[in-house]
């Protein structure tokens, strides 16, 4: 146990600067790119948000299923059966047919090349589910097909929030999926969350449609509120244009009213369709749906056929700056909800910075001189293991760029309270030792040998601990287990080759000294 | 030689004491949860007018129907904590700002604001539970592969003690659970196990040496000759843990006080629950050589 050899020492030295060079890149500036590596800050170190938002597929699947009444209807004419009586209810679609065609109708639907309702080879599973009852069918989305439908959703959903917030151009945002109907956003440095949040919060599904006087429209109709809340109107369900037509949008003065509005213009298609309808449409009211509110409803004096036109529906300055950008970045194919959120403003972050800092050199120093009145020689040398055992720690989480938050630096503490015990064993064990054994050498190397599965267990049952807290936890206790966890594996390098190479030298040179611990 | 084993009766009646009374404030009294586990609006203020009372701003606060509100100092006199229950309005946060602005004219800054829906805070609290269980499932088992069964009892009744005692006592002083709660009752699961671990190993060396050592002798025996270990981490550690508890920041008292007694439970559990669970189940020289052929 007591044995080292040249080529040992050369590697742990190495080692040990290695990464006390690293630790120190922190503080100093390297112009070498792998050198310049720094430790990541929490969120709740630099300030930021956290934001969990949660799409609601409730829509998407009624919408969806609203439209298949439509494919249904067509598909089954075709072949000459009528199909009727259709009604959504709870995500249920339900329709009804002459008693000679049910069988055609459910061979259609069950059939592994159904052209009305894909199947899945992979998952062994149809899009839809149908149900033959009394004397109507239910049709309803498959365990599998809500799963696709709420991938491409989240796909979707994830996308448009990218946009939307490169747009505002935070820096450095984190956008993740999580399980598949969650977006994580986390946003470093921001200190005023409302914004983002009211920007994730809109679906911006825009549409242009024309007021109706009556629901006789053959398109069906439905009454919409004003944005402001203030009137009603009848509108047709026939879209003229919606937000896809849209290829840019931009806040501006305009100069004759003195009014903010937002410019749009539109694509190819888009443009074609809004010159028909201003054309065929003057004197009628074209309404400017947002979310299911009008935002106005200007009269049309004139055909538009430059493709482009503006919204006005008396905006300020910011709300027309939020739309135009929201119209950019296009529709969600869903609602978001912000199911968890926490910010963290950045002079809170620096304070927290402070505590910890202070916290952990009062932590320190106080276990130091402890242990240096305890132990003397050997507590020096436990101090100067201390002292590497941090320095690599700090190195090895600087080497992979992790993330250190507050609770990660009560890891850092704890681990300089709980390092020590190590080799508390270990010398406990040798004074043991040497109440039976006078050779100092002998007895610290059974010392050493004696107390290694004691040491071994408890820091595998803090480790164990620790790997639990990884993959349970969420964010700042994440960085809790992940300094704790690597803190163990660095104790156990720093007491078995840093402390016991200085004991070694230390103790052959006082082979024969009495009372030497 | 300090004679623990005189008190082992006299302490295994106080742990069972204190482990019915933490039960039954458990069952009773409950554990105050925080937003994490709870769902809600948590709002940390620092205000810049001097005047500004906790009072007043309770008062205006309350205006807001918001539903249950608590508004109390954090820390100082110039930091407010704002807590209050989910409701149906989505933009309280904003609307708060937006009232504290206006009645007391831009003097607050939001230092932190958390917002945990229900859903959120019911898979918070399921995922807390989980861990809590698998970190004592993963202990049993390792403790069960490492040494023989009486030990393993013993040890995982220190372990149930030290958690239900610790939880017990956070809920008679109706101190806050929260995620980082969730972190330091691992954490004592760890450090617990740790100490039971180094005493027992010292246990079982001390059975196999001496054939002649009843086992409430040798039990003392060995917690004696690794006593001066056991309070020396204990010290370094709870070392760490005051300096983190007096000057880490409000944020983590909490986190730092429930590892404070985790660790004083953890070590008066390694002596006087693993130790005399052994002594109750009789364990011989036999239990550890039968093992050993094994």
């Amino acid at each position: 146990m007591l044995y080292f050899s040249k080529l040992r020492i050369i590697f742990i030295a190495i080692i040990s600067l290695f990464f006390i060079f690293i630790a120190s890149s922190n503080f100093l500036k390297f112009n070498n790119e792998f050198l310049n590596k720094k430790i990541n800050l929490g969120l709740d170190l630099q300030g930021g948000s956290y934001l969990l938002l949660e799409i609601d597929n409730k829509p998407v699947v009624e919408q969806k299923l609203q439209n298949l009444t439509v494919i249904i209807r067509n598909y089954f004419k075709d072949k000459n059966i009528k199909v009727t009586n259709f009604k959504l209810i709870n995500q249920n679609l339900f329709f009804t047919s002459d008693k000679n065609f049910r069988q055609i109708i459910l061979d259609e639907f069950n059939s592994e090349d159904s052209k009305i309702n894909p199947y899945y080879q992979r998952f062994k599973s149809h899009q839809l589910e149908i149900i033959e009852e009394d004397n109507f069918f239910k049709v309803y989305y498959s365990k599998q097909g809500i799963v696709n439908l709420k991938t491409s959703s989240q796909d979707q959903a994830l996308e448009i929030v990218r946009r939307r917030i490169d747009e505002i151009g935070t820096n450095e945002p984190n956008i993740l999926k999580r399980g598949n109907d969650r977006i994580l956003v986390e946003l470093p440095g921001l200190d005023d969350p409302m914004r983002i949040k009211s920007l994730l919060g809109k679906t911006a599904n825009l549409t242009f449609r024309f007021v109706t006087n009556s629901s006789e429209d053959s398109f069906g109709a439905e009454k919409l509120l004003f944005e402001d809340g203030s009137e009603e109107a009848i509108v047709s369900k026939r879209i003229i244009l919606s937000g896809d037509n849209l290829l840019d949008a931009q806040p501006r003065m305009n100069n004759d009213t003195n009014e903010t509005v937002v410019t749009f213009s539109l694509d190819r298609v888009g443009a074609k369709r809004f010159g028909k309808a201003t054309s065929t449409g003057i004197g009628k009211r074209l309404a400017i749906i947002l979310d299911g509110k009008i935002i106005s409803a200007p009269v049309i004096r004139d055909t538009i056929a430059t493709g482009s036109g503006q919204i006005s529906g008396g905006f300020t300055f910011k709300s027309a700056t939020d739309l135009a950008l929201l119209l950019r970045s296009g529709a969600l194919p869903a609602p978001l909800n912000i199911i968890e959120e926490r910010t963290v403003g950045p002079d809170l972050g620096q304070d927290s910075i402070k505590a910890g800092m202070i916290a952990l050199i009062i932590g320190f120093v106080l276990v130091v001189l402890f242990i240096l009145v305890k132990y003397r020689v050997f507590g020096a040398i436990t101090n100067i293991t201390l002292i590497l055992n941090l320095f690599i720690l700090i190195g090895i989480l600087t080497l992979f760029e992790a993330t250190l938050t507050l609770p990660g630096i009560a890891g850092i503490i704890l681990t300089v309270g709980m390092a020590v015990d190590a080799n508390v064993l270990i010398f406990e064990r040798i004074k043991e030792e040497l109440k039976d054994e006078k050779n100092n050498l002998i007895a610290f190397d059974s010392g050493y040998v004696k107390s290694k599965t004691a040491i071994l267990d408890a820091n595998i049952t803090t480790l164990l601990a620790a790997i639990i807290l990884f993959f349970m936890g969420s964010g700042p206790i994440k960085g809790f287990s992940l300094t704790l966890g690597i803190g163990i594996f660095t104790t156990l390098f720093s007491v078995y080759f840093i402390a016991r190479l200085l004991t070694v030298l230390y103790v052959s040179k006082n082979k024969d000294k009495e009372g030497i611990i | 030689m300090i004679s623990f084993n005189k008190f082992y009766n006299k302490f295994n009646i106080l742990s069972a004491s204190l482990v019915i009374i933490s039960l039954l404030l458990l069952i009773f009294k409950g554990l105050n949860f925080g937003i994490d586990f709870k769902g809600g609006t948590l709002i940390e203020l620092r205000s810049t007018d001097s005047k500004i009372k906790v009072s007043s701003l309770r008062d205006n606060l309350s205006q807001m129907n918001l539903g249950d509100i608590s508004v109390k100092n954090f820390g100082n006199e110039s930091d407010f904590l704002i807590k209050f229950e989910n409701n149906e309005n989505k933009n309280a946060i904003e609307q708060i700002k937006i009232n504290l602005d206006k009645s007391f004219g831009n003097s607050f800054n939001f230092r932190r604001v958390e917002n945990v829906g229900p859903k959120v805070s019911d898979e918070l609290l399921k995922s807390g539970v989980i861990a809590i269980s698998v970190a004592l499932a993963l202990m049993l088992i390792y403790i069960w592969i490492r040494f023989e069964w009486q030990f393993s009892l013993g040890a995982i009744m220190a372990l149930f003690h030290d958690v239900i005692v610790t939880l017990g006592l956070f809920s008679l002083l109706g101190l806050e659970i929260n995620l980082s709660i969730i972190a330091a009752v691992l954490t004592i699961v760890g450090y617990s196990m740790n100490d039971t671990v180094v005493i027992f190993d010292r246990v079982r060396e001390n059975l196999r040496k001496y054939s002649d050592i009843k086992i409430f002798e040798l039990t003392n025996i060995s917690i004696n000759e690794t006593l001066s270990r056991t309070l020396i981490t204990s010290i370094t550690t709870l070392l760490a843990l005051l300096s983190i508890f007096f000057f880490g920041g409000e944020v983590l008292k909490g986190f730092s006080l429930a590892m404070i007694f985790g660790v004083i439970f953890g070590t008066y559990s390694s002596i006087y629950i693993a130790n005399t669970v052994l002594v109750r189940l009789n364990v011989s020289q036999k239990t550890v050589l039968k093992e050993d052929k094994n």
